[in-house]
Order: C-alpha cells, then sequence, then structure tokens
C-alpha cells in the first residue's frame, strides 16, 4: 500500500487560516489501511480543526467526506454538488488524492493533509516500512526476493558495501542492511554463485527518471 | 605499445615486485590550495601515489579531480577517487575522460558514504550505478574503448583501475567473494579499509590466496596509526565497518601520557613489517589523516625507503 503520515496539526491550521469553511476528504484505501485518511480521521481531523479555531476566537465550518477512491475520477466526481459550498478542500489521501481533486475540480483551492511517504506494507500494528521503489522493472528475484533498489541506502545491485555492520545500515542502527539479509539467505540456498555474478547497470528509463509515467492498457481501453 | 595497462607509477612499483607504499590526502574545505600543497608536499618522495578522496565522509571539499591536478602540478603521482553518490553515469564518464587527459593515471572507484553523514544531508543522492558498475566502466572504457551504451570512445582513458575491501564488514563470510568480484570486475589493485585486527585480515587473507586472488590483482593493506586513545575509540565506536580490539585500546592506554601517538606508530610498523611477509600483501596504503607531517617519519622507520623511481 501507499503509506502516509498526517502532517504537523500546525501546518495545516497555517495552510487554511484564511478559509472558514472547509472540507476534509478522506479515502478508503491505501490511507485508510494505515490509519491516516480514512472516514476515522476525516472525523478526528474536523474536530481538531474546530477546536482549535474556536481556541483562537474564530469560527470554522468543517463539512467531513469520505470517498470510495480519491484516484479514480468516478469517485472523485462524488463531491461535485457539495465542493462549492466550501472555500478549501483539505485532502487526506496520498498524494495522488489532492491533485486529482484539483485536476477535477480547477476552481478549487486544494491542499494536503498528510505526508505521503512510501510503498510498503506494515511490519506489524502501527509500525511500517518501505518496499518498492517503483522502478518500473522488478528484479527481487535475483536478490532472494528482496528489493536492494527501494531498500539498500545506497541502491546498491552488486553489495553489500562496507558499512554493513551486525546487520544494520551504516546510515543508522534503526535501518537494517537489506544486502545482509540477501547474502545470507542466498548462501543459506546454496546460491553463492548467482550473487557473485556481475549485476550491470540498470537502466532507469522505467522509474522515475524516465520522466513522469503513464501507463496505457490497450484491452481495458475502450 | 606499451606493456602497462595504464604507465602508472603505481602500476610500475607493483608490476616490478616492489613493496608498494602509498598514502592519502584530503583536499581542504575550501579553495585553500596552498594547505593542500603544503600536505602533499610532505609526502613527496615518501609514497608511490597519494590517494585524493572525493568529498570523503559526504562532507564537500575541493573536488577530487582539481586537487589531483594539484597534486601532479607538485610533482606527485594522485590516485583519483571518485564515488557513485555524487554522480550519474553521463559525469562519471566525462570524469573518467577528464582526469585522463589531465594526466592523471589511478582511479579508485567507490560507491562513497552516505550524504547523511555529512554536511548536506538534505541532498539528494544519485547512486546511479556502484563501485562494481563504476569498476566495470573504468575498465570497458579503457579496454574495449567503449561507453557504458555500447558507443566508441576517441582515444580511451588509459587508467589504473583501484578498489577498496572491507575484510571487517559484514557479512564476514561474503567479503572475499566481494572482493573477488570487484577483480573479476576490473579491478587491477585494492586498497583496504584500516586493519586493526590482524587475526581477521589473516584469515581473510589466507581465503584470498586460496582463491588465487593476489595472482589476479594487487592487494595493498589499509593502515592508519592511531594518535590517540579518543581516536581508537571513535573508530572502534562511530565509523562504520571498522573493527578496533580491545588489546589495541589497551595497549595505546598503557602507553602513558604522552606516549600514546608514538605507541600507535609502534604498531602500525609492526604491522606493516608483517605485511611485508604476508603472502598475497602487495603493499600497504598508509592512510594517515591529518598527519601527513608524520608520513616521511613512519615510511623511514617502515624501511621502506627509498622509493622505486622509473
Amino acid at each position: 500500500m501507499i503509506v502516509a503520515e498526517p502532517k504537523p496539526i500546525k501546518e495545516i491550521l497555517e495552510m487554511v487560516s484564511d478559509f472558514s469553511k472547509i472540507l476534509v476528504v478522506g479515502c478508503k484505501g491505501c490511507v485508510t489501511v494505515c490509519n491516516v485518511g480514512g472516514s476515522k480521521e476525516v472525523s478526528i481531523l474536523a474536530s481538531t480543526l474546530k477546536i482549535a479555531r474556536k481556541k483562537n476566537g474564530q469560527g470554522i465550518e468543517v463539512g467531513e467526506y469520505t470517498l470510495e477512491r480519491q484516484c479514480d475520477p468516478e469517485y472523485v466526481d462524488e463531491i461535485r454538488d457539495i465542493i462549492s459550498d466550501y472555500e478549501a478542500v483539505i485532502s487526506i489521501a496520498c498524494g495522488v488524492g489532492p491533485q486529482f481533486l484539483s485536476e477535477k475540480y480547477p476552481g478549487s483551492r486544494i491542499f494536503p493533509g498528510v505526508n505521503t511517504k512510501f510503498m510498503g506494507g506494515a511490519e506489524e500494528h502501527g509500525i511500517w516500512s518501505e518496499r518498492c521503489a517503483g522502478c518500473g522493472t522488478c528484479v527481487v528475484h535475483y536478490f532472494g526476493g528482496l528489493c536492494p533498489i527501494a531498500r539498500c541506502s545506497k541502491s546498491l545491485l552488486n553489495g553489500p558495501c562496507g558499512g554493513s555492520s551486525s546487520g544494520k545500515c551504516e546510515i543508522s542502527q534503526e535501518v537494517d542492511c537489506i544486502w545482509d539479509v540477501i547474502v545470507r539467505k542466498m548462501m543459506e540456498q546454496g546460491r553463492l554463485d548467482e550473487l557473485i555474478e556481475f549485476k550491470p547497470p540498470k537502466s532507469w528509463v522505467t522509474a522515475r527518471d524516465g520522466g513522469p509515467r503513464r501507463m496505457i492498457r490497450e484491452d481495458l481501453v475502450k | 605499445m606499451s606493456e602497462y595497462k595504464s604507465g602508472s607509477t603505481l602500476e610500475k612499483v607493483l608490476k616490478a615486485g616492489h613493496f608498494a607504499f602509498t598514502g592519502e590526502c584530503g583536499p581542504p574545505q575550501g579553495a585553500n590550495v596552498e594547505h593542500l600543497r603544503e600536505k602533499a608536499g610532505h609526502l613527496k618522495g615518501f609514497v608511490d601515489a597519494v590517494n585524493v578522496t572525493d568529498n570523503q565522509t559526504a562532507v564537500v571539499r575541493m573536488s577530487s579531480w582539481a586537487a589531483s591536478v594539484i597534486l601532479l602540478q607538485e610533482g606527485l603521482e594522485p590516485n583519483f577517487q571518485m564515488v557513485c553518490r555524487d554522480r550519474n553515469r553521463l559525469a562519471i564518464q566525462s570524469d573518467i575522460l577528464g582526469v585522463y587527459v589531465m594526466g592523471i593515471r589511478n582511479m579508485l572507484c567507490l560507491s562513497g558514504d552516505h550524504q547523511k553523514f555529512g554536511n548536506h544531508p538534505d541532498a539528494k543522492n544519485v547512486f546511479d550505478i556502484d563501485s562494481m558498475q563504476l569498476i566495470h566502466t573504468v575498465k570497458t572504457m579503457r579496454d574495449e574503448g567503449k561507453f557504458l551504451n555500447g558507443q566508441e570512445v576517441d582515444v580511451p582513458p588509459k587508467l589504473f583501475i583501484g578498489a577498496a575491501s572491507n575484510p571487517f564488514a559484514e557479512p564476514f563470510d561474503f567479503r572475499v567473494y566481494r572482493l573477488a568480484k570487484k577483480i573479476a570486475a576490473g579491478a587491477d589493485f585494492v586498497q583496504t579499509q584500516c586493519i586493526y585486527n590482524m587475526d581477521r585480515f589473516r584469515e581473510f587473507m589466507k581465503k584470498a590466496v586460496d582463491m588465487g586472488l593476489h595472482e589476479k590483482c594487487y592487494i595493498l593493506a589499509g593502515v592508519t596509526p592511531m594518535k590517540s586513545v579518543g581516536m581508537a575509540l571513535y573508530m572502534s565506536k562511530q565509523v562504520p565497518g571498522m573493527e578496533v580490539p580491545d588489546s589495541l585500546i589497551k595497549r595505546l592506554r598503557g602507553a602513558g601520557k604522552g606516549k600514546v601517538a608514538e605507541e600507535g606508530i609502534r604498531y602500525a610498523l609492526e604491522q606493516i613489517e608483517e605485511f611485508k611477509e604476508m603472502e598475497g600483501v602487495a603493499g600497504v596504503h598508509l592512510m594517515a589523516i591529518e598527519w601527513e607531517h608524520r608520513v616521511p617519519e613512519i615510511a623511514e622507520r617502515a624501511g621502506v625507503l627509498p622509493r622505486p623511481t622509473f
């Protein structure tokens, strides 16, 4: 899933300080799963905004709406009738949400309520970590099913570097050295030969480096 | 045609079977060229080549190629270091050509310390290619006269290709294979991380010799004399992939006030003596960090003078 975290409330209050009618829009996709942008969080943010503004002696009207997904135009359409009632919109979907809203409703002021972090998963409840860098050409099968592009701090394809220590990355004791895991796993599986094989420079043309990406599935296009 | 790959002094020294002795010099954090000339001056005549670090520990310094050219002007042979952190493959290949035409003949290929350590932690890193691929890039440009895209290089750069090896990083069992991989990728010589744990290094070298790696590549053992107990503790605790045995820290502590640096040098000299006899070790890379003025004395006491000339 796409993992996000809430923006500090202070930052959100500053962003919308000029507005007194605000719509908070959530998303039932990834951000609901990672407890940051679902209907529950929409309510919490709406209440927090009201309390904070009341404390400052400023009135505010906050509407709440949670879309099935903010990354599909037909769902984004659902708020067409109500969005013009508000001076500003706070989207608490991933970074795709505020952009789909901005594109669909060019006359509205749209603000992001969360910071989008990465593509990853939940290690356990409340702990998420990155797994995919979206390079566009998956190579995890060469590395014991683990991705050094997303998970090695230097994206080394021929690691590990000299900074690997006690299974941790040189950048932080909090970060596992994925190459340590890859090497141990491959050696245990008797696949040292594959590990010793030189991996040539990767083509980044399918990654963000090749420019903003777009995908057309002919079989699905009407 | 020359029988040499690059014709650098370092290559000639190693090929002739001499025990190589290389030094290191970090460029200044500014345009203080006089300071650089002064530091480098201490090394002249005492080492075969001088490693010129490339924004080491991710701290911005005068570019390694420019500092390497200054060393050439001073009559020293640079070992130009290049890291993959700050350049993509376009910049890498153009810098390889650039340094060659400026007269640089040795190049050490590194991944580079992560910028998180340095003085610009907000920077975006590159890591388009890694150190292994960098070694291979230089070799392909030199020996096949081809860029990474397969296009022909109009006059290939003839560089003596260096790589680093850290026998002390984990996973330890894989380190010798990683060295083998670097040699297969094109490394002509290897300089190791600073060695303090001799037992572990002996074990590493035995494996390397058993695999015949010393016959395919010149292995230079990394030596950094400890200046103080504080430095030893810092190296032990703060520098990733560095292993400092407690026995060495104890020995330095026992040296007594004002004598720790001398004890550090003595330990380094004992190491060098052993490396001279150790199978597979072709020389020593002395990284006397901000201690360049002590290099002549260390070289003298290590019995590696005079350096061969060609």
